[in-house]
């Protein structure tokens, strides 16, 4: 299928195939909005008038920044985090529950078409959601955008990544209490200890090296970078290590659809 | 032509159940083809195995000469397929399912909307095309199905019990929906349980049981094959005593209907004549069942040894 879908013959078709998977992926969350744009909205906001308005304050300056200036990009990150994983593994795993996702597996569509279908959908939930608690962040303070192109271009890799993460969950479960392992107990551990809410700077050395160790951190710094100009971490390694995860995601995901793991018995 | 060649085509499932031993099966481009046997005999198996579903042990699958495995994009797109279980989006509505469908084999949006209103229009879905698919009846689901099978034009179009759970008439529109579609060029392979609807509307049958396939020929010559069949007549009056006809096995059913087995070396007339002689009038008289099904009945009572030596002594002549 590889081979022939370079083909220029076919590049027409595997476009077409693309604009509808994409397409109907967008249309799911946006015809669910309810449930897939307004929790984060809620949710977010409570984050603001908490941490940021009444405990804020109290809390002082982190990095040289007002409290809720500091958490405001972690906040959004968060939700973009959470938003793309959710959108792909619940959307895949559901097409595979109702077997819907043999329309798509009984047709040319490449493997590579598949994945990238899925991913815009994730990535555009992500982005949009992002968006979203942006908008809302400003209700609160003004926080400034230092760097545009960062703080647009790290949002775009983590979504991508995190939606790259959603598919391979998506791929592997089995029920529904699949979907939620991973979110529950890798996911939200990991965000809320990636400097979401605090500067690795404040913790003693072991923890500090431990939180090195942790993949979101570097994802929040950049994109904090991005917004105040401030990152515990060095930027390109940030880059690096997401790109990384990137192409060992995408690999893993095509073989994995190769395979047919968890599709086709 | 082929439409489709299965060689050697053997399936274990990851609990260790050999659903297919050696299938060998080839089915001609312009055949409306039934694929028959008992519950379990492994043809969803082969079905699935064609449309990519189901992953084969081993052997060969080709399409229209294009094997699966190195030429998927071509063989994929000449084949349509029409699964025993729904599986649609049961939020999307009727046309959604249509178009997304014609989109993932790359047929461009206007194109797509005129085959979806011919064939929803020719299945009886027109009126449904906004209703949101779970909303349909049994019958409309297995329509829509149909409806998406056929949106990117497949040279061969693929049924898995299509009829299942279906109305009388709906199932003869089907049919004459299917006959009209295999008489414009789709080669046609479907499975059913269904023997009057293999008899009225497949040339070629093949008979598959325990992932074998223990028959595989035209439905006259299968029909050649049953040496006995068995007729239920109505009678005028009441019988006091049930008739004694020689050479005819005749059993009471009521007092106004005998059940009686003609062999293939009497004829009716014969019978008739009997009858006669012993003033017994007949008023109506039917098959006791269809006779692809007494024949499907009688094969499958066979032990499986016999099928193989069956389906030896098939090859070998
Ligand atoms: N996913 C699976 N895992 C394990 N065994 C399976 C699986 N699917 C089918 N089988 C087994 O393979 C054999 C053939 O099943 P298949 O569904 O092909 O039969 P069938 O002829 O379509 O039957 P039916 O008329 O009931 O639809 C059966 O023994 C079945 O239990
Ligand atoms: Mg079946």
């Amino acid at each position: 299928m590889r081979n022939s879908a370079v083909h220029p013959k076919y590049a027409r078709q595997t476009l077409i195939a693309l604009r509808t998977i994409a397409w109907k992926e967008t249309h799911r969350y946006l015809r669910i909005w309810l449930q897939t744009l307004l929790p984060p909205a809620i949710t977010m906001t409570l984050y603001f008038v908490i941490f940021g308005n009444l405990i804020g304050p109290r809390i002082g300056p982190m990095s040289g920044h007002t409290y809720i200036e500091f958490i405001v990009p972690g906040v959004i990150m968060m939700s973009v985090i959470t938003n793309a994983y959710m959108n792909v593994v619940s959307s895949f795993f559901g097409a595979k529950f109702q077997r819907h996702i043999e329309e798509i597996l009984v047709s040319p569509t490449p493997n590579y078409t598949i994945l990238v279908g899925y991913l815009a959908g994730g990535v555009g939930r992500g982005l949009l959601t992002g968006l979203i608690v942006t908008l809302i962040s400003m209700a609160f303070t003004q926080v400034p955008i230092q760097h545009p192109a960062i703080t647009i271009s790290v949002a775009f890799l983590t979504a991508l990544l995190f939606s790259l993460g959603g598919f391979i969950n998506g791929i592997f479960a089995r029920k529904f209490d699949d979907i939620a392992i991973v979110p529950t107990f890798i996911l939200t551990p990991l965000t809320y200890l990636g400097g979401v809410f605090y500067s690795i700077e404040l913790l003693p050395g072991v923890w500090r090296e431990l939180s090195l160790a942790n993949p979101i951190l570097y994802m929040v710094n950049a994109f904090r970078y991005g917004f105040l100009g401030e990152s515990d971490i060095p930027i390109q390694t940030a880059y690096s290590i997401i790109i990384v995860f990137i192409i060992i995601s995408v690999c893993f995901s095509l073989y994995l659809l190769r395979r047919g793991v968890g599709l086709r018995t | 032509m082929e439409a489709l060649s299965l060689s050697k085509l053997n399936k274990i499932y990851a609990g260790g159940v050999q659903a297919l031993r050696d299938v060998d099966l080839v089915v001609d481009e312009g055949e409306f083809f039934g694929l028959l046997g008992p519950n379990g005999a492994g043809k969803s198996t082969i079905i699935g195995i064609i449309s990519s579903l189901v992953r084969k042990t081993c052997g060969r699958v080709e399409v229209f000469g294009h094997p699966i495995d190195r030429e998927p994009w071509q063989a994929k797109s000449l084949l349509g397929l029409v699964p025993q279980e729904f599986n649609f989006n049961t939020f999307e509505t009727v046309s959604q399912i249509i178009l997304n469908q014609a989109g993932f084999y790359g047929i461009n949006r206007r194109t797509a909307h005129q085959r979806a209103e011919r064939y929803l229009t020719e299945l009886g879905l027109w009126s449904r095309r906004n209703s949101v698919s779970r909303t349909l009846s049994g019958g409309m689901k297995r329509r829509l199905m149909i409806a998406r099978a056929l949106i990117h034009h497949p040279r061969l179009l693929i049924l898995d019990e299509p009829t299942a759970g279906v109305d009388i008439e709906v199932r003869r529109s089907m049919w004459d929906f299917l006959r009209r579609i295999n008489a414009e060029g789709t080669t046609i392979i479907f499975s059913t349980h269904y023997l009057e609807e293999a008899e009225s509307l497949c040339r070629n049958i093949a008979i598959i049981d325990q992932g074998q396939i223990i028959e595989n020929t035209d439905v006259r010559s299968l029909l050649r094959k049953l040496t006995a069949q068995s007729f239920l007549l109505d009678i005028d009056g009441c019988l006091a005593d049930v008739p004694k006809l020689e050479d005819f096995h005749v059993v009471p059913v009521d007092e106004s209907c005998l059940e009686v087995e003609v062999r293939s070396d009497q004829s009716l007339n014969e019978l008739f004549a009997r009858l006669a002689e012993r003033n017994v009038q007949v008023v109506s008289m039917k098959n006791k069942s269809n006779r692809l099904e007494e024949l499907f009945v009688r094969m499958l009572e066979r032990p499986p040894e016999a099928h193989r030596e069956s389906a030896q002594v098939e090859k070998t002549v």
